[in-house]
């Protein structure tokens, strides 16, 4: 059985200027144990549905289950099976890193002694054990996003979200975080859903894609069948397949720094 | 799990306040300041037949330190928030009713903190008052530290920006403090002002204060400052953790 399942996902937003509708109708599924790369061009949509999808945002139509759970009858049962590390991560920067992971622990209600267990724990699967006493500022950014995965982990979830996990990150940080995903996946069974707008990254890491564009689906599969159906043969590049179902490419080349939203 | 929760919330706000030594003390100085510059001035005026100066003008410094000090404590949750701390703790099972009261907790023991410290000096320098009163007074800033800060928050997590945020802020306080009869009793000036001031939830906190401060227990003022407390309360911990249920949304 699918452990994400969305029908007809939507959300539109009320602003001085107008309505937006970022997210115009998303059908989905996810298989458990799979990693889906949910991929698109900047404003395609993917970060307001990951919002939707981890209870922070309620949708304006359509509905979903995820992990077993209605998101909009039992938010607190999905929130209690998903981990989601946002964009722009989620940590304070003048907070000790073993604070961070003892209180997140907290939050999802492990005990005192298991908190602080859990946090050494998870420091040392993440590999940052000689960090837990530097303050979160005194991080790289490989390290960070290590940081803010291992907060999204302290409860074992089920299906992580991660929005655009890569960006900003140097070419060994990105290959650490593809090698750290298909390790949950293997070790745990973890299913993750994650955003991305590099078509390399989606090429090498995701079992399936999903690809979204102004606020809906506009194509999924592996791929390599996407390759064959869209870029015209299984050689063709992603990035040739991507032009032929959106008409551009999903990155401009002078990507601008990665905005919160 | 409530009281769970708040309990982690407040530790973790507690002990960021805790590091920062500057920022308990800080706050107390203004009151401090009309204490020991506008308090000598009243002395001899006489603002009330039942009491003396300090016990009319103590309540009102007490509510200061509350107004001053709550209302501005939605300031850093909108750096917490540009930093994604809301969004991380909002996708835990954390109760949002938690998410409020552990920072406003924070907020309302850090004044009342700074209100012993004020209340300990005007002993000092002359106030005399029953101890039962003065107690209630302390209860009084605690509800309406809780209160403001709570709107605070609420407001905070509506805003994008600190300089969004300030210019409301003053916009609600300064007037507040004028109209509600902090300084000086709103019965000394002329009709309308006083008429005016009913309309303002702060001044029944200030008059029922300052009739605790002179033993006046069971009085109109102190249900009246009942009421208004525990009504303000009320409607801004509703507002305020609805902002945390759907913050940024
Ligand atoms: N809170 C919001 N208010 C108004 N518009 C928004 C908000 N969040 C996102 N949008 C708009 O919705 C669209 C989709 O945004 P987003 O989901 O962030 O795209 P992506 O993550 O794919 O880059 C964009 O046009 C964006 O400007
Ligand atoms: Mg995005």
């Amino acid at each position: 059985m699918a452990i994400i399942s969305t029908a007809g996902l939507a959300r539109t937003f009320t602003t001085k200027r107008g309505t937006v509708e970022a997210v115009r109708g998303i059908d989905l599924t996810v298989e458990p144990g799979e990693i889906l790369g949910f991929l698109g061009p900047n404003g395609a949509g993917k970060t307001t549905t990951l919002r939707m999808l981890t209870t922070l945002l309620p949708p304006t139509g359509g509905a979903a289950t995820v992990a077993g759970h209605d998101l909009a009858r039992d938010p607190a049962g999905v929130r209690r099976r998903i981990g989601y590390v946002a964009q722009s991560g989620g940590v304070d920067p003048n907070v000790s890193v073993r604070e961070e992971l003892v209180t997140q622990a907290r939050l999802y209600r492990l005990g005192k002694t298991e908190a602080a267990a859990r946090a050494e724990e998870l420091a040392r699967d993440l590999d940052l054990t000689g960090l837990l006493d530097r303050k979160c500022a005194a991080l790289s950014g490989g390290q960070r996003r290590r940081l803010d995965i291992a907060m999204a982990l302290t409860h074992r979830p089920e299906v992580l979200f991660l929005d655009e996990p890569t960006t900003g990150l140097d070419p060994a940080g990105r290959a650490d975080l593809w090698d750290l995903v298909r390790r949950l996946r293997d070790a745990y069974g973890t299913t993750v859903f994650l955003t991305t707008h590099y078509l390399d990254e989606a090429d090498a890491l995701a079992d399936r894609l999903v690809i979204v564009d102004r606020g809906v689906v506009v194509a999924e599969g592996t791929p390599g069948a996407l390759k064959l159906r869209h870029g015209g043969s299984p050689d063709a590049t992603l990035q040739d397949t991507f032009l032929a179902i959106t008409g551009r490419t999903p990155a401009a080349p002078a990507d601008p720094a990665p905005v919160a939203v | 799990m409530l009281l769970h929760d708040t309990a982690i919330i407040f530790g973790r706000y507690a002990r960021q306040t805790l590091a920062s030594k500057f920022q308990i003390l800080f706050g107390v100085l203004m009151p401090l300041l009309y204490l020991l510059f506008f308090g000598p001035l009243l002395t001899d005026l006489p603002l009330s037949s039942s009491a003396g100066s300090w016990q009319v003008l103590v309540p009102g410094l007490l509510l200061q330190l509350g107004l001053f000090g709550a209302s501005f404590a939605g300031f850093g949750i909108i750096v917490e928030k540009n930093l994604g701390v809301i969004e991380r703790m909002r996708a835990t099972p954390v109760s949002r009713l938690a998410l409020l009261l552990g920072r406003v907790l924070r907020d309302a023991l850090l004044l009342a903190f700074q209100a012993v410290l004020l209340v300990l000096t005007a002993y000092v320098m002359g106030l005399r008052a029953p101890l039962v009163g003065i107690l209630i007074g302390f209860a009084f800033v605690g509800l309406l530290s809780v209160s403001l800060a709570s709107l605070s928050y609420a407001l905070a997590l509506t805003v994008r920006t600190p300089q969004e945020f300030g210019p409301v802020v003053n916009a609600v306080t300064l007037p507040a403090m004028l109209l509600s009869g902090l300084m000086l009793p709103m019965t000394l000036g002329p009709a309308w002002l006083d008429v005016l001031s009913h309309f303002v939830p702060l001044r029944y906190l200030v008059d029922a204060v300052r009739a605790a401060y002179v033993g006046d227990y069971a009085s109109t003022p102190m249900l009246y400052g009942v009421l208004a407390a525990l009504a303000l309360c009320a409607v801004s911990v509703t507002l305020g953790t609805r902002q945390f249920r759907r913050a940024g949304a």
